[in-house]
This record gives C-alpha cells, sequence and structure tokens, in this order.
C-alpha cells in the first residue's frame, strides 16, 4: 500500500467522521430546536388558562414547565452554537464558495434568536416582578421568534436542495440574489413542514411525561391537564402535517427524482409504478417488500400511471444510500400515522365521554407518543439529508468536495461524540431530578403556585 | 466597495459586544473557579449567578451574530479561518457547551454534589473558552492564517507567541470586566462586603490586565511587526492612548469606588484594545487579502446590513428593556404587588 493510497482512505475516514459529527450534534440539538419553538407556545397556553380561570392546576403547570423550559433553552442555545462552527469546521468547501448565497437567512435567524434570548430572559427571570397579562405579552415573542428561527434555518437547508438564486464563472460565486436564494422553490414545503413537526414533537413530548405520570396511579386534575393541554396541540397539528408531509413528498418526486427512487427504493424508469412497503435493497433490487400496485405513481403524482424515474437513470456515484433513506422514510410515515391513530382515539373518547380514554392501553401508546415523534423527526432529516447525498448543494456540489482537508477530523469527532454522552446524560438527570425534586402535591393550593420560583 | 466596510464595521460592533457583554459572563465564571470551597464562596457565587443569569444568553447571541455575519460577508475568510483553526474553535465550541449547560443544570440543582459538580464544568470552561477565542484571534492578528482551505499550519497558528498572549489577554480581560460590573452589581443589592471583594479583585485583574497588554505588545513587536508599527505608530495610535487613558483612569475611580463611571471606562479601555487592532490591520483581513478581496456581492452586503438595520429597531429597544429591567434596584423576593420605586 504507497502513501496516496493511504492519503486517501484517511479522507475518506475523516469525510465519515465529519458526516458523522454534523448528524450528531444536528441530530441532537433538532429535538431541542423543537422544544424551544413548541414549549413556550404551550407554557403560555397553560398561563393563559390559568390567568383566565384562576385554576391553580394550569398555573403550576405554567411554572413547572417554564422552569424545565429554561433548562432545555440553555441547552438548545450552546447545541447550536457549535453548529454554527461546524458549518465552518467541517464544511469550510461549501461556506467558503456559498457562505454569502445563504447568508441573508442565516443574519435573519441571528435577529430572531436575539430577540427569542432576550424575551426569555425576561418572561423566565421577571416571572414574579410583572403583572400577568405584560408578562404573558412578554412570552409572546418568543413564540414568534422561535417560529421565524426554524423558518430562516430551513430555508437554508432548503436551497441545499434546490439551489437558486446565483450565478458562478469557473466555480467563483460572480452573481447573487439572496432572496430568490432564501424563497427557492423547496422553502414552502419545507419550512412548514419542520414548523409544525416542532409542535408535534414538543406536544407529545410533553404529553408523554403526564401519560406516564397516570400511568403509575396519578390521574388528579393537575396531570390530566398536563396531559390535555400539550396532547391537544399536537394531536389537531397532526393531521395538518400529514397533508403537509404529502405536499413535501409531491414537491421531491417532481423536483428531486433521485430521492424520491431512493425513499422508494425504484431502480427501473417506469409507469404504474407500486408502492414499496418495507423491503430491503440488495444488489440493485427490491427485496421482501410488500407492493400496492401503481401506489406510487399515484401518490407521487396523483395519477396511477404516472412516470416515476428510477435510480439506475444515474451513475452508482450519483445515488444515495438506497436502504437507509428507504427505511427512514418507512419510519416516518410509520409514525406519523400511529400519531393521527392515537390523536384520533383520543378525539373519539373526548367524543364520547369528555375524557381520556380511560384504558391503560391508550395511556401506554401516549406514553411512547414522544419518542414517537422524536423518532419521525430524526427519521425524516435522514431522508431529506442523506437522500440529498452524494451532494451537499444539490446538483451543484459534493459532500466530498466541502468537507475540510485537514486531517484528524475522526479524532474530533470522538471528542465531540464523548461531549455529547456527558450532556446527554447530564441532561436527562437533571431533568428527571426537576420533576422529583419538588413533587406535585395531590391538591395544589394558591401556595403552592407562589412558592414555585422559575428560577 | 463601502457596503463591504460598512459589514466589517458591524461585525466588528458584533465582537466588541460580544467580549464587552458575553466575556464578562465568562469572567463570572472565572471568578466562580476561585471563590474557594462551597461554604466560603457562596455568597460571591450567588451574585455571579444572580447578575448573569437573565443576559448571558441574549450575550452569547453576539457570537453567533458574529459568526453568520463572517460567512455572509467574507465567505473566504471564514472558510480559511476555521479550516485552519479547526482544533482551538472546536475546543472553544464544546467550552461553550459545557459552560452554558453547566450553568442551566447548576441553577437547578439542589445537593450540593450536583452543584459543585455542575459549578466547576462552568468554571472551569468559563476560563478555557475565551483563552481558547483568544488564540484565534492571535493567529488572525499575526497573520499566521493563510487563504484558502485549511492551508495553514494546524498546530503553530493558533500556538504561538501572538495567540497565546491573547488568549491570556482574552481570559483576563473576561475576568477584569466581569470584577468591575459586579462591584457595582453588589453596591445596589446592598452587599457591602461582596462590592469591596470584588473591588479588589477589578484592581487586581485590571493591573494584570495592563500587565498582559503591555507583554502582548512586546510580542506584537517580535511576532507581528506590522500590527505592531501601526499600533505604536500608525493609524491606531490613537485607539491605543485611549485604551490606556482608560484603563488608568479605570484604576483611579475603583480606587475612589466610582462604581457606575468604571463600567464606562473599563468597557472602552477593552473596546480600544479591539479597535486599535481593528485599525492596524486594516484593510488586511489575511495575509495578501484586503477587505474588497474577500467581500461578498454587493446585492448580498446590502440586503444583509438592510435586514440588520431594521432588525437593530427590534432588537436594541428589547436588549436595553432587558438590561433595564435585571440593573433595577430591586431584591429578587419583592412581589409585583408591593409596587417598584425605581
Amino acid at each position: 500500500m504507497n502513501a496516496a493510497v493511504l492519503a486517501t482512505a484517511a479522507t475518506e475516514a475523516d469525510l465519515g467522521a465529519a458526516r458523522m459529527q454534523m448528524a450528531l450534534s444536528l441530530g441532537w440539538h433538532i429535538i431541542l430546536a423543537c422544544l424551544g419553538v413548541g414549549m413556550p407556545a404551550i407554557t403560555l397556553l397553560a398561563e393563559w388558562r390559568g390567568h383566565r380561570t384562576g385554576d391553580v392546576h394550569y398555573r403550576l403547570l405554567a411554572r413547572r414547565w417554564a422552569r424545565a423550559m429554561g433548562v432545555l433553552f440553555a441547552v438548545g442555545a450552546v447545541s447550536g452554537t457549535i453548529l454554527s462552527f461546524e458549518m465552518g469546521l467541517l464544511w469550510p468547501g461549501l461556506m467558503g464558495t456559498y457562505g454569502q448565497v445563504i447568508g441573508l437567512p442565516f443574519s435573519l435567524e441571528g435577529i430572531a434568536f436575539f430577540i427569542e434570548a432576550i424575551f426569555l430572559g425576561i418572561y423566565l427571570y421577571a416571572w414574579d416582578r410583572m403583572p400577568p397579562i405584560p408578562h404573558m405579552l412578554s412570552g409572546v415573542p418568543i413564540v414568534l421568534a422561535g417560529v421565524a428561527s426554524a423558518f430562516f434555518v430551513v430555508t437554508a437547508n432548503a436551497w441545499m436542495q434546490q439551489p437558486t438564486g446565483f450565478d458562478t464563472v469557473d466555480g467563483k460565486i460572480v452573481a447573487v440574489d439572496p432572496w430568490a436564494a432564501m424563497f427557492n422553490p423547496a422553502t414552502p414545503s419545507q419550512t412548514v413542514h419542520m414548523i409544525l413537526a416542532a409542535f408535534m414533537v414538543a406536544g407529545f413530548a410533553m404529553a408523554s411525561v403526564y401519560a406516564v405520570a397516570m400511568l403509575r396511579g396519578r390521574r388528579d386534575r393537575y396531570h390530566r391537564l398536563g396531559f390535555l393541554v400539550p396532547f391537544t396541540v399536537a394531536a389537531i397539528v397532526t393531521p395538518v402535517q400529514i397533508g403537509v408531509g404529502d405536499w413535501a413528498a409531491h414537491f421531491v418526486a417532481s423536483n428531486q427524482p433521485v430521492k424520491l427512487a431512493a425513499m422508494e427504493g425504484v431502480f427501473e424508469t417506469g409507469r404504474g409504478v407500486p408502492l414499496h412497503l418495507g423491503g430491503i435493497a440488495v444488489d440493485g433490487e427490491m427485496r421482501y417488500a410488500l407492493e400496492i400496485p401503481n401506489g406510487l405513481s399515484l401518490l407521487a403524482h396523483w395519477d396511477p400511471h404516472a412516470e416515476i424515474v428510477g435510480l439506475n437513470e444515474k451513475p452508482v456515484a450519483d445515488r444515495p444510500p438506497v436502504n437507509v433513506v428507504h427505511w427512514a422514510f418507512q419510519v416516518m410515515v410509520g409514525m406519523g400515522f400511529a400519531l393521527l391513530a392515537l390523536a384520533a382515539w383520543m378525539l373519539l373518547g373526548w367524543w364520547r365521554r369528555r375524557e381520556i380514554p380511560g384504558t391503560a392501553w391508550f395511556l401506554r401508546a401516549a406514553s411512547l407518543s414522544g419518542v414517537a415523534a422524536v423518532l419521525a423527526l430524526e427519521a425524516g432529516w435522514v431522508v431529506t439529508e442523506v437522500g440529498r447525498q452524494p451532494w451537499i448543494v444539490y446538483g451543484v456540489q459534493r459532500t466530498a468536495d466541502a468537507v475540510n482537508p485537514a486531517p484528524g477530523l475522526v479524532w474530533g469527532f470522538v471528542l465531540v461524540s464523548a461531549i455529547y454522552v456527558l450532556l446527554t446524560v447530564a441532561s436527562v438527570y437533571v431533568l428527571r431530578r426537576l420533576a422529583r425534586d419538588r413533587p406535585v402535591p395531590l391538591a395544589p393550593q394558591e401556595s403552592d403556585v407562589a412558592d414555585y420560583k422559575v428560577i | 466597495m463601502p457596503s463591504a466596510e460598512i459589514m466589517l464595521a458591524v461585525i466588528w460592533l458584533g465582537v466588541t459586544a460580544y467580549v464587552l457583554f458575553g466575556g464578562a459572563d465568562f469572567g463570572g465564571g472565572v471568578w466562580d473557579l476561585f471563590a474557594g470551597g462551597a461554604e466560603r464562596g457562596r455568597s460571591l457565587r450567588g451574585l455571579v449567578e444572580h447578575s448573569i443569569g437573565p443576559v448571558w444568553e441574549a450575550n452569547h447571541v453576539w457570537l453567533i451574530f458574529v459568526i453568520v455575519l463572517a460567512w455572509t460577508g467574507f465567505p473566504s475568510v471564514f472558510a480559511a479561518v476555521a479550516s485552519t483553526l479547526y482544533i482551538p474553535l472546536t475546543l472553544a465550541a464544546l467550552g461553550i457547551i459545557a459552560r452554558g449547560a453547566a450553568f442551566a443544570f447548576r441553577k437547578v440543582s439542589t445537593q450540593l454534589w450536583q452543584q459543585r459538580l455542575f459549578g466547576a464544568t462552568f468554571a472551569f470552561s468559563s476560563v478555557v473558552t475565551p483563552f481558547f477565542l483568544g488564540t484565534v484571534a492571535g493567529a488572525i492578528a499575526s497573520g499566521r492564517i493563510p487563504p484558502g482551505i485549511a492551508e495553514g499550519d494546524l498546530f503553530t497558528s493558533w500556538l504561538n507567541p501572538t495567540s497565546l498572549a491573547a488568549g491570556a489577554l482574552a481570559v483576563g480581560t473576561a475576568a477584569y470586566l466581569a470584577a468591575v460590573y459586579l462591584t457595582r452589581d453588589a453596591q445596589r443589592d446592598g452587599e457591602t462586603g461582596l462590592s469591596e471583594a470584588f473591588r479588589r479583585r477589578a484592581l487586581g485583574a485590571g493591573a494584570v490586565v495592563g500587565v498582559l497588554s503591555a507583554v502582548g505588545l512586546l510580542v506584537l513587536r517580535a511576532d507581528a511587526r506590522r500590527l505592531f508599527d501601526a499600533l505604536t505608530s500608525g493609524v491606531a495610535l490613537p485607539l491605543l492612548i485611549l485604551s490606556v487613558v482608560s484603563g488608568v483612569a479605570s484604576l483611579v475611580l475603583l480606587w475612589f469606588r466610582r462604581y457606575l463611571a468604571v463600567r464606562v471606562t473599563a468597557a472602552l479601555a477593552v473596546a480600544g484594545l479591539l479597535w486599535g487592532w481593528g485599525a492596524g490591520q486594516h484593510p488586511w483581513l489575511l495575509p495578501g487579502v484586503r477587505v474588497q478581496d474577500a467581500a461578498a456581492t454587493s446585492t448580498v452586503l446590502n440586503a444583509s446590513l438592510l435586514c440588520l438595520a431594521i432588525g437593530a429597531l427590534l432588537l436594541l429597544p428589547s436588549l436595553w428593556w432587558l438590561y433595564a429591567m435585571f440593573q433595577r434596584s430591586q431584591s429578587e423576593e419583592e412581589p409585583v404587588s408591593s409596587g417598584e420605586s425605581g
């Protein structure tokens, strides 16, 4: 083995490490980011209900959620910061050339995040200094800026799927229309899909905490409300999200046919293509999948005989890894429909008896809803990002050409992974202590609300 | 190309704000590290936590702001710096994670061992993070980052005399600013003992930072002659003088316990140093790369600057409100209904 071969091998290991590091830190941050977008809205909802009705249960819930939010927001802020570092540390080839093209949405995101952080400081730390209505109003900018941040960041990712708004000559950018780059064709469906996902993740995750408590026998008003408020938000969003998901899939079918082919494991171009459920791609062929005749053509283009472009149209070097993308897509859709079924179950129970379904099976399912929503979120991002490979900027720049060529990225990945293990353990531990150190009284009184310090 | 110059100035304002506000939050952690045992250091740590708690996240956003504006306005420079300096920048990013997370964790912890563990993590990373960020500044100031991607030396680019001096100066400056700000915070809360403790620390740290700056100049003379000449005889000299005068004035004001006024002079001393560096290095961003060589297209610059101008209309009043709210003389326990009297 000569030195050149060794050097190439090292670069491939470094590329893999860089991709894994990005996936780890992004996949970690995105959960916190969803909570950061969804939790303030749900907390404000509880605070508002508490203010309107004077109900101590709502008011105590709002305070306890706000305390947890303070921890989660801090962790989310710092885990988001490393991403902005990593854009340059890991992908200087992307940023050095296209940084200015996607700079505008990031500048706007910076402003939005600033607003979020400022008002979160006020909302949390001035809880007992301000009268209720100004206090609730101080929470509104957190929600608006959180949604705006998500929008701006996802427009930059959408640009990586549908790069528009720039002209290059000999690999150098000569003209940029930053607004066209920001409002690229992928922006509408992708941003809406992400923002709704944030509310689903936050709502189901918060609700599942109370589903667990109810399974353990705490079925008092406090825990029922703690379940109902976030669950209702998530359950309302879920059917909308499935519709938006369909919109996003149609977009991919029309604009990123290779990604669609990988999502569905389609190798041969054809008409009336079946939908593959499950299955595994081996040697350029989908095996063991349950086939629904004409299903894919119908779903992707609303026409049972529509043409679907297969992976074989592209050289192997231009295809994403099929099984990862296919299975991630199955997981996302499967979780989405499972959550829809759970929401329908709840609706049925509420419609018949104005009550949370009494069976333990409902609570068991509901206690898994947070995990299911997070799985769907992560799987969705795997579809988006792995499905775009081997491109970092779809059709324009390859991931391998964007990575930092400096040696040793593998060690950076090892170090970052170790820190994230510690961060995960500490975060989970602290949040569990937060709930347990001050247990909720069986019948909360006014004094229990006043004595619970948010900060 | 004036919009490139404006963008550079905006980035430098962001750096200044991050050093003056975010830096002081790190400095709080430095004093936490040296506060002694759990019992003896309790009140000092309490004041640090109380002062930085509501504002550190907002102060931290200045860094993100600077980073995204750097890649928007000067993408190739950003790529060159990030790729060559990926070791200290990775360490700084991990330090940022450890500092912020541990601070939030300690706040809600109830048991002593938890507070010790998270507190130590918070304090240690508060020293380490500004050091690594300082080495990055030193690498840029001493012209050790060639243009291109990962073209510079992965180690000597930030392990060199200028970087080490800048790293030490960053930690010292952070601690100094924190001590200056905390004297006033303690005084306002009626904590005379703490106020005196931070006055002593501020005087000590001020002297140390003065010495470090002088040593830093000597290092520049040997290691980055161009910048040294600009600072001592060129365009940057007035800013250096401003910094030195403000630094001396700060010591005098601290001596006479003028804690509000010293906030201004201490900030001026630090800002003078930063802008002196900026003026001394201008127009060179990297060796052979001037501002106009690396600037983004003017459409990008103009669009971003326009958005920032509009954003500032939202941001500045909000920031003002945040600081004003937590700088008011009011004890934590005071309920809303008792009426606020400023």
